[in-house]
């Protein structure tokens, strides 16, 4: 039994299409929200899949690299550190489910009329893309983001600069409970800082060390 | 059977649809909502590649990189201000963080 390539293709898109909407579908349902990170993982696998059907492979393993290795992990680190609770979060679950519905119906009508009348039925032919490009996907993305669009590229870099920052800064605290270095004081510390002649008159008894002292 | 742009193009606006109902239904448990922005963001991608590969262009692919790459940095700011509200307010219920009313 053999398939012929758009048969397979469809037989794919089917696939991770119907695995993507009903993971979707999980994470927005999922009473722990443990279980609604690790559904949105399956969901981004599916569209990895489904990018890499369009000939996307470059995204399509960085959409894996960095979203399931880096942005779900940190999900799933935070509500694991959280300890929630749960039944209060989802009391009114139920109370939103109409609204919900209202405003899914809108956006599938808003989105159908504008699918419908552009693009489903003209079935506009693809336009394969140039020979050199579809050899080699990464080439091509990486010529383009690093001569034609370098200035954005280093924005974007900027902005992950600034993510890490902010992240850091934001949770960064000072523990009282546990011991650390002020390196600032440490380097500015002068000698009178260090020693303190404390003047005590010799026939003075043990009586007044209290007060000799403090100072 | 042939799969066309209209396919990805349905598929996304699913996609999307259901995240905006996952925002209204979990408008309480902020972590929900971001995996719901998350989705979101995963659907717009969705459209830009579908479109790159039918109109063979290739400046849709760069855009879905800068998305990623904002998305990641929106993620890792979003947790981060969750685990310090956490540590202040010993919650994330969205309806308890109402200081700002005055």
């Amino acid at each position: 039994m053999t398939f012929d390539p758009s048969t397979l293709f469809a037989i794919f898109f089917y696939g991770f299409a119907g695995l993507l909407v009903i993971s979707a579908v999980r994470v927005i349902t999922a009473r722990n929200p443990v279980h609604a990170a690790l559904f949105l993982v399956l969901a981004f696998f599916c569209a990895s899949g489904l990018w890499m059907l369009l000939k996307a492979e470059f995204l399509s393993l960085a959409l894996i690299l960095v979203y399931v290795g880096a942005v779900m992990v940190l999900f799933i680190f935070v509500v694991m550190m959280l300890d929630l609770d749960l039944e209060h979060l989802r009391r009114d679950f139920r109370k939103y489910l109409p609204v919900a519905f209202l405003m899914g119906a809108v956006i599938v009508l808003e989105l159908s009329i504008v699918i419908i009348r552009s693009f489903i039925g003209t079935n506009a032919p693809v336009q394969p893309m140039p020979e050199e490009i579809a050899a080699n996907n990464t080439l091509a993305l990486g010529r383009l983001i690093f001569v034609d669009y370098v200035y954005a590229f280093e924005v974007a870099g900027v902005i992950l600069l600034v993510a890490i920052i902010a992240a850091v800064a934001l949770t960064l605290r000072n523990r009282k409970d546990s011991k650390s270095q002020n390196i600032h004081e440490q380097v500015n510390v002068v000698a009178a800082d260090r020693m303190r002649v404390v003047k005590m008159d010799s026939d003075m008894g043990a009586k007044q060390d209290n007060k000799g002292e403090k100072k | 059977m042939n799969i066309t742009l209209a396919h990805y193009l349905v598929l996304a606006a699913i996609l999307f649809a259901t995240s905006v109902i996952g925002i209204f239904l979990n408008r309480k448990n902020v972590i929900v909502l971001l995996m719901a922005i998350e989705l979101m963001l995963l659907s717009v991608n969705m459209n830009f590649i579908a479109f790159s590969h039918y109109l063979s262009d290739m400046a849709g692919q760069v855009f879905v990189f800068f998305i990623l790459t904002v998305a990641a940095a929106e993620a890792a700011i979003g947790l981060a201000i969750l685990v310090v509200l956490f540590r202040k307010v010993d919650t994330i219920n969205a309806d308890d963080l109402d200081h700002l009313k005055g």
